[in-house]
């Protein structure tokens, strides 16, 4: 037998790991409930607290009155609309300067993003964050703007693709109608922008919305990329099975 | 020619008089054989039904891979029979009007207003159409691993290459049958593989524009187009089809199956079941298996949705954009293809035609001509009826692996794009990787492959030995000079030893 303080040093060890591990974590929430109150506080979405927002997470990269530097874009003129997409997508702040801009979940509250969008929006004229409404949108013509203007990256199904030069076009499938509307005016990043007119907007905003669950009479989609996923089942699931059954009806075989 | 080692209890022709022995009240016909003996008076056909009920089939499971592919055929006839009472082969424009409320109020084309209209109106029209596609996958694999058995084991070698080359044919109308139905919706994604295919066409130096025109009924895209297909498609290949699948059987018939060596098999029998009432059940089974399996697949998962691509729009293209997966090669040798255009004889040769043209070309001809390639390299030119192994030709084996290889490397990169999104590596990347990949695997494989099969057939070399010498043993030499009694040597006197490992 062993003695009890030896068996319990590596639950010992074990222990503390855990303990740093709460601690760091308490110490994170407690850092981001100070950040929410602020917000609480101010309530409403003021320049100043745009501006002081801006200098603490976006200035280090596009300059502190939006020129732009050798790490980001300069952000006169880009109007609210761009900024809006880049903070409610969770693209922009990126983690680090050069760091890909994928979609996450935003790291300001909703009160923060539009004090954010009124500060850039002051820098200089640009696009307005465009009031998409999808439920006064066509199907039909939305279906047509889609297949012509964005099926080419993100794909006839939503499903994303990738547009050379190591770009991808992401998926649809949580983009909303707000989002749709900002990143179609704006053309953020290699996607360009399109001018379209607000009736054009809520078309594509209503399909884009079909498109987060189409219809699938059919059955199950299959990944929703086409060919590629049809040809791999067809093999994986048709033949094999159909090889297991060969053997099976040809067992008697000596 | 070959005897059959079968039961012979199945031979009774219907109707032949039974003489000898005790004469007895003669038996009273049963219905079904008085319908024979009907059949058999105006006829004759008693005396080839015989010869064909009696016909062996050697027993592995492996010969059953052809019989799959056959009854995927028959799938694809019934459902596709169904498919023509509703489809309108006609390009000319319509508004659709229908249940799809994305589409309705649409300009598109006839023929793709009637697959709609299959699709989602008409009674079970959306599962024939899903039970033909999926099955068309299924052909065009199971012509593929009936292939390669054919292909490993030898079985193409006198005097069966005659019905190699037949098969071969059968597979490139069945490509063709394949693309030309993957086109026939009029849908976004098809019309992509048509333009495609239009491109490849007119990239052949001095003729390719007027083929291409002859073909295409003029410049992409054209109103004929449609129509010229639907005729392709439900009448020229499948009548050819049907027209080859039947001479490859016949082959198959007159020349007796081939059987894999051991047990009583020998190049001059046939051991295996009758075709009555042994083989005929095996396939019938199989036939049902195929058609439950598939339809299986075809009910639960949805394949091709054209309401989403919608019509074929000559300004528009979706992505990701690939055909079905047999032709995935020739759309991945046409993204791995270099941008190069050479000017020869004052003819530009356009970057599509090397990739997209003479490299198919050049496989495919390989592909046909391999059982007369092959006995020009081994000087093999007797009649074989007993299958290899497959490491017994380390050449076959190697440049079957080796093609394999490309049509694998081939097939990833008509992908690429798909495949880049998914390992989120930029796809130029992947293309380059791909290129390189082509080349290293292909030769890589055979190498590999050529050494790997040398070494185990001659260990089976050593082995044969060791069992056609009874009393002698195998003796191999030792790296130091000496030898060595190979295990399982039967041992006894030494008269002469095996050859040496």
């Amino acid at each position: 037998m062993l003695a009890a303080g030896e068996r319990l040093r590596p639950y010992a060890a074990l222990l503390a790991v855990i303990a740093a591990m709460l601690g760091w974590w308490l110490v994170e929430q407690a850092d981001a409930s100070r950040a929410a109150s602020s917000v609480g506080v101010t309530q409403v979405a003021s320049l100043d607290t745009g501006r002081s927002l801006y200098l603490q997470g976006c200035a280090a990269c596009h300059g502190p009155s939006g020129e732009g530097s050798a790490y980001g874009p300069s952000l006169v003129g880009v109007g609210a609309a761009a900024a809006d997409f880049q903070l409610r997508t969770g693209r922009m702040p990126l983690s680090a300067p050069g760091a890909p801009a994928v979609r996450q979940s935003p790291a300001y509250s909703e009160e923060q993003i539009e004090a954010i969008d009124a500060f850039v929006a002051s820098l200089g004229p640009g696009p307005a964050i465009p009031n998409v409404v999808a439920s006064n949108g066509d199907l039909a013509r939305g279906r047509q703007l889609y297949l012509a203007n964005c099926a080419a990256c993100h794909g006839a199904t939503g499903a994303g693709g990738t547009v050379g030069g190591g770009f991808v076009a992401p998926p649809l499938d949580r983009a909303d109608s707000r989002t749709v509307g900002e990143a179609t005016i704006v053309g953020p990043g290699p996607m360009p922008a399109f001018a379209f007119d607000q009736q054009q907007l809520d078309d594509l905003a209503a399909y884009v919305e079909l498109l987060h669950h189409p219809p699938h009479p059919g059955g199950l989609p299959v990944a929703e990329v086409g060919p590629v996923a049809e040809g791999f089942l067809a093999g994986a699931v048709g033949i094999v099975t159909l090889l297991a059954v060969a053997r099976w009806i040809g067992r008697g075989a000596r | 020619m070959c005897t059959a080692v079968a039961d012979e209890r199945a031979s009774g022709a219907p109707g032949r008089a039974i003489d000898g022995g005790p004469v007895q009240e003669p038996r009273r016909p049963t219905e079904l054989e008085r319908i024979a003996i009907w059949f058999d008076r105006r006829t004759g056909f008693g005396r080839y039904a015989g010869t064909v009920l009696r016909k062996v089939f050697p027993d592995h499971w492996t010969f059953l891979l052809g019989e799959v592919a056959l009854f995927c055929f028959v799938i694809l006839l019934a459902t596709g029979v169904f498919m023509t009472f509703f489809y309108t082969p006609d390009s000319r424009p319509t508004t659709y009007h229908g249940p799809y409320a994305p589409l309705d109020g649409t300009q598109v084309s006839a023929a793709f207003g009637s697959v709609m209209r299959l699709s989602f109106e008409v009674r079970a029209g959306l599962l024939m159409r899903q039970i033909h596609h999926w099955t068309a996958l299924v052909f065009l694999g199971s012509i593929a691993v009936h292939l390669a058995r054919v292909f490993f084991t030898g079985a193409f070698r006198r005097p069966r290459d005659i019905n190699w080359v037949v098969g071969v044919g059968l597979l490139l109308l069945a490509l063709a049958e394949g693309f030309t139905g993957y086109s026939l919706p009029d849908d976004l994604l098809s019309g992509t593989g048509l333009r495609i295919a239009y491109s490849a066409a007119i990239s052949i130096p001095f003729i390719g524009p007027w083929l291409a025109s002859l073909i295409f009924g003029g410049e992409f895209p054209t109103l004929d187009l449609i129509s010229r297909l639907f005729v392709f498609h439900v009448m020229l290949f499948p009548g050819l089809l049907i027209a080859g699948i039947g001479t490859h059987l016949l082959f198959v018939f007159v020349q007796s199956h081939t059987q894999y060596k051991g047990g009583t098999r020998r190049e001059d029998n046939v051991v295996g079941q009758p075709f009555w009432p042994g083989q005929v059940f095996r396939s019938v089974g199989l036939l049902f298996m195929t058609a439950a399996v598939i339809s299986l697949i075809a009910g639960l998962i949805q394949i091709n949705p054209i309401w989403l691509y919608g019509p074929f729009i000559p300004y528009a293209v979706s992505s990701p954009a690939q055909p079905d997966w047999y032709v995935g090669w020739l759309e991945g040798a046409l993204r791995l293809g270099l941008p190069i255009e050479p000017t020869i004889l004052g003819v530009t040769i356009p970057a599509p035609f090397i990739p997209g043209v003479v490299i198919p070309t050049i496989l495919i001809t390989g592909l046909l001509l391999w059982p007369f390639i092959e006995a020009r390299l081994t000087h093999d030119r007797a009649e074989h009826h007993l299958l290899d192994w497959p490491w017994e030709s380390p050449v076959r084996v190697a440049t079957g692996a080796a093609a394999i290889s490309l049509f694998l490397v081939f097939t990833l990169a008509g992908g690429n794009d798909v495949i880049g999104v998914f390992l989120n590596v930029p796809v130029e990347s992947l293309t380059m990787v791909f290129r390189v990949l082509l080349v290293v695997l292909a030769v890589g494989t055979w190498v590999a492959i050529y050494w790997l099969a040398s070494a185990r057939r001659r260990r089976g070399e050593v082995e044969r030995a060791v069992e056609t010498a009874p009393g002698g043993i195998a003796l191999r030499r030792t790296p130091d000079g000496g030898f060595q009694e190979v295990e399982g040597s039967p041992g006894g006197q030494p008269t002469q030893g095996g050859p040496p490992a």
